[in-house]
């Protein structure tokens, strides 16, 4: 009667053949590891650059252990943190020979020693969180109140010059929070400047309010689909702009994504120089748009060295490089869009670019005057400065213009974005840090580990001697539960916190219950006189109502955690869930597994071994009284 | 081994108020030193900034708040963290300052007192984001209080699931009575544990209701108070052993954790302790004054040996 069909132990063990597999990464330990990475569209990693790394390391004598290229790039092993220090030092000096124009990121990193065809089945160490490995967390706000100001701002100063270039008369045009608002004395010029600017902005909802009879209105608002528009694309560029300035700091897993709406998560495993990260994350950057100084023989002369006064030499993205007046024609502020797009005569990649009336007005006069000479346009952030692109004056410009050349889509999609990011970047402010030093997060594994080991070991000892055999398999259930938790806290990468290791121990503590109740009532039934295999049969089947029961209302409250909590919480959430589910497949599928192969093959089986059953003196085997039925 | 030996079915329902009237006592002392006192809430739900720095000798706490003091940032407090080297220092939020530059002012000025200073942890949390962590918090309270009646109502009868969720309201609101009386810190890991437990009292809960409803349908003549009586004390032995082992990963967090888990285990310690004593001696007698009958469960049965969705017991 207390048999498994084969079946089940085939799930059995094909269960605990994954999770040994998916958990046995965690048992190696980490090694120092430099990683070479690149956040440039036109570099490529492969195995050239590997050769190139490797024969760098050789010719300095460093020796390395192992050496993999993955698509983030490439990953070199070493044996000592010495080693891996001057390693970085080394790889970061030869890659980039231009430290103001890195092509490569080389970043110290720590690298699972687990063997390759572990992790070429998917088998990974568990994830770190942040206060388990040290590092940095900050969550960012994106200022939309600011970012939409601003906009009003702009628009205000558009349609006063749009009234004054249709020479509609109007009595002023002033910012109202997000909103222009227009003020006319005449209907009839209302009306006028209402068809105007419905014509000249898409993007405004106009509507008339009349305050007073000579007090007219117009009302502009942003349309409620170009106001959820530029809202995400603040969030995105800030987005971009944070990548790209994470990438200089050389983090090897950087973390930038959206949170919620407007708040951007920056996590940065290993950085120990929390100032220097605050520093260049709260960098603000601007675009400049400036004059190439193409004079015959300047060039020539700037790259012996001699460069003009006043100008500056700058290389592209693509190495060319350009003599660049000092003095900016136009600054960043003054363009209200970039996008990439098709030139619609020969379909070559293009960036139209729109400027604000006062910004077209500029550019108008200084292209009349520069035809077929070269405007630079540069990112320039607090002592650091980038060309993006240097294209040629063709025709006298506009408010809108468009930037053609030799470029790839991936190319005006980089510039468009970098030509807004320059021009919006709306204002961010840390709303959240937590910043864990390296020794912290090691104590910090360490103490968790502890906690768990120490707390097992006391358990394992008081189960066996409380319920002899029954509590030996109670104690192998519960080890094949922590194998299996960590297996697939391994498969999912969940990030493993602090609260979350103590979620572990938590549910291992939890865990027993389960083969608590099992016993306690299979050893109920004996002392009522059930037969042996009765007695099993009755305390897993009765045990199994209670035992679903109470791990429900446990799982209802990991699951509130898990919606509502956020960061370390979220850690003890998750392990607190998924031991749920891993205690009830371990405490009563393995164990009922376990005892029917111990138990279920004896026919005549007249003791378990689960510890002295006491029975009340003259009771012995026969029920009590009043417990019949 | 056989810890428990029970003979006869112990009264406790005969005590029922007595010990209605010491939970009520516990349960007003708690709620009096949550509105007298309030809870000390840590950075995470109050915002404002902790540093924890470590020094190479034992920290000279006067040197600290020397240095500190010259910064003028309000009111701010320096404590021993662990061990001697080790100081915390809280600051409070400032009106329009950004907090990120705070706390490499304050590491700037100790590195200059004394080198061997070395941040090991900064966490700073704005006034936004701590409003929403707390009504984040307050969220998933409500929701488990939520979850957990309804499943209760649906699985056994509402007077289980009214009772069950005040028995264990009522140890939710004596562990926060304790950090309230002791003015320990109230974190975003002490609120896990404080619904962790909310969610493993219950299970105590459940196993209790389970027996009952099982003791009413085998024991067909006992009366309610026999029943009762009866399902606690066949269920006491597991009851002990499940929260000694569960004590036993708890209390190796409180020695070996450090500091990080001391509260988050402290909270769990009371919330076991107090779980054992709101399940047997809250929630049954509820059970009983509300007037439970074998009708009330024994007919709810009935419809589902019917439907075959349960098994009939012997």
């Amino acid at each position: 009667m207390n048999r498994y069909p084969v079946w089940k132990y085939v799930v059995i063990a094909l269960a605990l053949v994954i999770g040994v597999l998916f958990a046995l990464p965690n048992l190696f330990p980490e090694v120092p590891a430099v990683q070479v990475s690149t956040s440039k569209s036109g570099v490529k990693i492969d195995t050239t650059t590997l050769a190139t790394v490797e024969s760098m390391l050789k010719a300095a004598n460093i020796p390395f252990r192992g050496e993999e290229l993955d698509p983030i790039g490439i990953k070199m092993r070493f044996d000592t943190p010495d080693a891996q220090g001057k390693a970085k030092d080394l790889l970061q000096a030869k890659l980039n020979p231009d430290p103001k124009n890195p092509d490569y990121i080389v970043a110290l990193n720590l690298q699972s020693s687990s063997p390759q065809w572990l992790t070429s089945i998917g088998a990974l160490p568990m994830y770190l969180g942040l206060d388990l490995r040290g590092g940095v967390h900050f969550l960012l706000q994106v200022d939309m109140k600011g970012a939409l100001e601003k906009s009003a701002d702009r628009y205000t100063s558009d349609i006063r010059t749009q009234m004054r270039t249709e020479k509609i008369q109007y009595a002023g045009v002033t910012r109202e929070g997000g909103n222009v608002v227009v003020r006319f004395r005449d209907g009839t010029e209302r009306a006028k400047a209402r068809l105007a600017m419905d014509k000249a902005y898409p993007d405004l909802a106009v509507r008339e309010v009349d305050t007073a009879a000579d007090d007219l209105r117009l009302y502009a608002t942003l349309k409620p689909e170009a106001l959820k528009r530029i809202e995400d694309g603040a969030v995105q560029q800030n987005i971009q702009i944070l990548r790209n300035r994470v990438n200089e700091l050389g983090v090897a897993e950087p973390i930038v994504q959206q949170q919620g709406s407007d708040r951007i998560v920056v996590q940065l495993p290993g950085v120990q120089d929390t100032a220097r990260a605050k520093d260049i994350l709260g960098r603000t950057a601007t675009l400049e748009i400036r004059m190439v100084n193409d004079d015959p023989g300047v060039l020539e002369a700037a790259m012996n060295g001699n460069v003009p006064i006043g100008s500056d030499l700058y290389k592209d993205r693509n190495g060319i490089p350009s003599v660049v007046r000092r003095q900016a024609v136009l600054t960043g502020d003054r363009i209200q869009d970039a996008q990439p797009g098709f030139d619609s005569r020969n379909n070559q990649p293009i960036v139209s670019v729109t400027l604000d009336a006062a910004g077209g007005r500029i550019i108008r006069d200084i292209s009349r005057e520069n035809l077929k000479k070269r405007m630079a346009i540069l990112l320039v952030e607090k002592n650091k400065t980038e060309l993006i692109t240097a294209p040629t004056i063709q025709e006298e410009l506009g408010a809108r213009f468009q930037i053609s050349g030799q470029m790839t889509t991936r190319e005006t999609k980089d510039i468009a974005l970098l030509m807004r990011a320059g021009a919006l970047a709306a204002p961010m402010e840390i709303v959240e840090e937590r910043t864990v030093g390296p020794s912290l997060g090691a104590e910090n594994i360490t103490k968790g580990f502890d906690s768990v080991k120490h707390g097992f070991i006391v358990l394992a000892i008081f189960i066996c001697a409380y319920y002899m055999l029954m509590g030996v398999i109670s104690t192998i259930s519960l080890t094949l539960n922590l194998l299996l938790l960590v297996a697939l806290l391994s498969m999912m990468q969940a990030t493993l916190t602090l609260p979350g290791i103590a979620a572990i121990a938590l549910t291992l503590g939890m865990a027993i219950d389960a083969n608590v109740l099992i016993n306690e009532r299979i050893r109920e039934e004996l002392r009522w006189g059930a037969t042996p295999h009765a007695a099993i049969v009755a305390g897993y089947d009765r045990a199994w109502g209670t035992i679903l029961d109470s791990n429900v209302t446990t799982m209802i409250a990991g699951i509130a955690l898990l919606i509502f909590g956020s960061g370390p919480v979220r850690g003890f959430a998750v392990v607190h869930c998924l031991g749920i589910l891993t205690s009830m497949f371990s405490a009563v599928f393995i164990s009922r597994g376990i005892v029917n192969l111990i138990y279920g093959r004896r026919k005549k089986l007249d003791k378990i071994s689960i510890g002295q059953v006491w029975r009340p003196a003259g009771t012995a085997g026969v029920p009590a009284k009043k417990h019949a039925v | 081994m056989e810890f428990f030996r029970f003979k006869n079915d112990i009264p406790f329902m005969r005590h029922a108020l007595v010990f209605n009237i010491i939970s009520l006592i516990t349960f007003l002392a708690a709620i009096f030193f949550l509105a007298h006192r309030g809870l000390n809430f840590g950075v995470d739900f109050r915002g404002g900034t902790v540093i924890e720095v470590e020094y190479a000798q034992a920290a000279n706490f006067d040197h600290v708040r020397a240095a500190i003091d010259k910064l003028k940032v309000g009111e701010y407090s320096v404590q021993r963290f662990g061990n001697a080297q080790t100081a915390l220092i809280r600051l409070p939020l400032k009106e329009g300052e950004s907090s990120a530059k705070l706390s490499d002012d304050v590491m700037g000025v100790l590195k200059a007192d004394d080198p061997s200073a070395t941040q090991k942890r900064v966490e700073f949390v704005g006034p936004q984001v701590g409003k929403e962590l707390y009504q984040n918090g307050a969220l998933a309270l409500l929701l488990v209080v939520i979850g957990i009646v309804a499943y209760l109502a649906m699985r056994f009868e509402w007077r289980f699931a009214v009772s069950a969720i005040i028995a264990n309201l009522h140890d939710v609101v004596i562990i926060l009575g304790f950090f309230a009386f002791f003015q320990w810190e109230f974190s975003l890991p002490v609120l896990a544990a404080v619904l962790a437990v909310l969610g493993y009292s219950v299970n105590e809960s459940v196993v209790i209701a389970d027996r009952i409803r099982e003791n009413f349908r085998k024991m067909r003549k006992a009366t309610v108070v026999h029943v009762i009586d009866s399902a606690i004390t066949s269920t006491m032995s597991r009851t002990i052993i499940t929260h000694g082992s569960t004590q036993i990963m708890v209390t190796s967090m409180l020695i070996f954790g450090g500091e990080t888990l001391h509260y988050f285990a402290l909270a769990l310690s009371i919330g076991i302790l107090f779980g054992i004593y709101s399940s047997v001696l809250v929630l049954s007698p509820l059970v009983m004054w509300m007037g439970v009958s074998r009708e009330d469960l024994v007919k709810a049965d009935r419809k589902r040996d019917a439907s075959g969705a349960e098994k009939i017991l012997p």
